[in-house]
């Protein structure tokens, strides 16, 4: 009882800080502290509702179980956070997202490669990809690289269409101004439409950073050696071990915003003359 | 004898023209039928001059500037840009072009955008910042070189446009309506900046402009225009002489000219 008074009396706290900080004129200290206090109450209340409810952690483990489990078990955590995030989803990310690349400059060069392939991506890029996983981890085989597939995969036709489209964003007039120049294809590509594509193509690495963590747990729940964060995830839940399961969610959720968060500030210190990231 | 002939061949020099249309034809196929935008347009301009072009909207003045520079390519009728066709006058790298808005590219500054040309025509590094700092001098940037496009006012976007065309080394400029978005006392400015530009550098200028004043101030000759189908209407030479202070503008001479140029206008839309 105690502890469900706790997160009430928790929950009206937080909401009347909240409630004034937001109401006073913005700045970057209440931009940062809001979310904050707003994450601090929601954890105090949910340690608060598991204690005085009494649930089983089988079901929701307490903040604080979740946290003692993640301490105690730093060793198998960043195992699994090599095998699955650096082998698995970065490779994977770096080679599609760059494949995707290269193509998306050859379909832009060459009309048969537009209407043939971009089609096909346009469709493939809707398709929940992550049901080919058990067949690449036939393929690739159960290590990471069928997990490095997966993310391939997954990524190649968001960035592709992505690129493409930015490759086009140029306006008529200038591209008339590198005509008036007499500029080759190169120059054009380099001094014009690479640089308007830019907020193209950060969108496209933003959404396969995203994709490539979600790819690169999932596929391991369809075969993996003895660590990564999909494989730990699935045996530790017939083990009813849901405390490590928390753990690596906190891992996933930490390591997801970090990979959104570079991404995000790199596309800041390129595309800073773009008008949506000019006053910010 | 001799003497004859190299008086011919200096004569034959001076007239040939630099720009040269005969009975140009343009029609743009557009969803609501066909757009004539040019319709049976000769006109010659020799070297070194000053040519205006004047007109109500959408008689074809930005039409026939883009076919002189390959940019539109014209339905048929003729015309060459320094004795050759327009695309290899353009694949020289004869003229320079200023476009109705500055069109700057944002993600450069002000500098990088006057070296942008210089870069793709391969001038050395040492020669562009020569350049860039020489151009932004004469169109009074100097002390933004480091600033983007988007911190400056639309009037000095378009001066820097100005100097990114004069960067490199065209003996031909083509500006359609470049000081249109300056204000009066800039606008005066620049355009004595550009006569002395003009005088010194022997440039062949195709300007467009909608200001009567303007372009009898300017130019050589004065082109009047009409819409529906974009035509010549008129084509008036300027008794003006080549130097011109300001204050010329206060002239019967100047008066004059400016007088038959509203005329000429005024025909165009009572043709209507
Ligand atoms: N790319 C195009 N496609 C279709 N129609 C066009 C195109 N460009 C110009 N036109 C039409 O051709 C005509 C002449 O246009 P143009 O831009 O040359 O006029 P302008 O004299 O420069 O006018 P303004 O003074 O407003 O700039 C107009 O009727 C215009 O609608
Ligand atoms: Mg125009």
């Amino acid at each position: 009882m105690i502890w469900l008074i706790f997160a009430f009396g928790v929950w009206g706290l937080g909401w009347w800080v909240n409630t004034r900080l937001a109401a006073a004129p913005r700045t970057r200290v209440t931009g940062l502290v809001v979310p904050l206090i707003f994450g601090i109450t929601l954890i105090a209340i949910w340690e608060g509702v598991v204690r005085g409810l009494e649930i089983s952690p089988v079901l929701l483990p307490a903040p604080s179980m979740i946290a003692a489990r993640f301490v105690a078990s730093t060793d198998i955590l960043w195992e699994d956070f090599v095998q699955t995030v650096i082998k698995g989803a970065l490779s994977g990310y770096v080679l599609g997202c760059g494949s995707a690349f290269l193509v998306a400059i050859l379909v832009d060069r060459y009309d048969f490669l537009r209407q043939g392939l971009l089609p096909v991506g346009n469709f493939v890029a809707a398709l929940p990809v992550i049901g080919m996983a058990p067949i690449l981890v036939m393929w690739f085989g159960f290590d990471w690289q069928s997990k490095a597939a997966v993310v391939v995969v997954m990524v190649f036709f968001p960035m592709l269409v992505n690129t493409v489209q930015g490759l086009a964003d140029s306006s008529a007039m200038q591209r008339d101004l590198m005509r008036t120049y007499a500029a080759g294809y190169w120059a054009t590509l380099l001094k014009l439409r690479l640089p308007a594509a830019m907020p193209f193509i950060f969108n496209g690495l933003k959404i396969a950073s995203t994709l490539a963590l979600i790819g690169a747990i999932v596929a391991e729940f369809f075969g993996s050696p003895i660590r990564g964060m999909g494989f730990r995830i699935s045996t530790s839940v017939g083990q009813l071990a849901l405390d490590l399961v928390w753990a690596e969610i906190v891992v996933a959720a930490v390591v997801g915003s970090a990979f959104y968060g570079i991404v995000a500030l790199v596309e800041r210190a390129v595309t800073f003359w773009h008008p949506s990231q000019r006053h910010s | 004898m001799i003497v004859e002939q190299l008086k011919d061949a200096t004569e034959f020099h001076r007239v040939e023209p630099v720009i040269s249309a005969k009975n140009l034809d343009l029609t743009f196929q557009t969803n609501d039928g066909p757009v004539h935008a040019l319709k049976d347009v000769s006109l010659q301009i020799g070297k070194g001059e000053f040519v205006s072009f004047i007109g109500p909207s959408g008689c074809g003045k930005t039409t026939f500037l883009r076919c002189m520079a390959d940019l539109e390519h014209p339905t048929s009728g003729e015309i060459t840009v320094n004795g050759v066709s327009p695309e290899e006058a353009r694949k020289a790298r004869s003229y320079g072009y200023v476009f109705q808005a500055a069109g700057l590219y944002p993600w450069r500054t002000i500098g990088g955008n006057i070296r942008l040309p210089l870069e793709i025509m391969g001038y050395s590094k040492h020669d562009q910042a020569e350049r860039v700092a020489r151009v932004l001098e004469l169109v009074e940037l100097a002390g933004f070189e480091k600033k983007y496009p988007w911190q400056l006012s639309g009037g000095m976007q378009q001066r820097a446009s100005i100097a990114r065309a004069l960067a490199f080394d065209a003996d031909i400029l083509l500006m359609d309506e470049p000081f249109g978005a300056l204000d009066e006392i800039v606008r005066d400015h620049l355009n004595e900046q550009l006569l002395s530009l003009w005088a010194r550098t022997e440039k062949t200028i195709a300007f467009v402009t909608h200001s009567i004043p303007e372009a009898v101030y300017l130019s050589t000759k004065i082109v009047v225009m009409s819409p529906r189908p974009g035509r010549i209407t008129d084509v008036i030479e300027s008794p003006l002489p080549k130097e011109r202070p300001l204050d010329i503008r206060d002239t019967p001479e100047f008066l004059e000219v400016a007088h038959r140029v509203r005329e000429g206008l005024r025909a165009g839309h009572l043709d209507d």
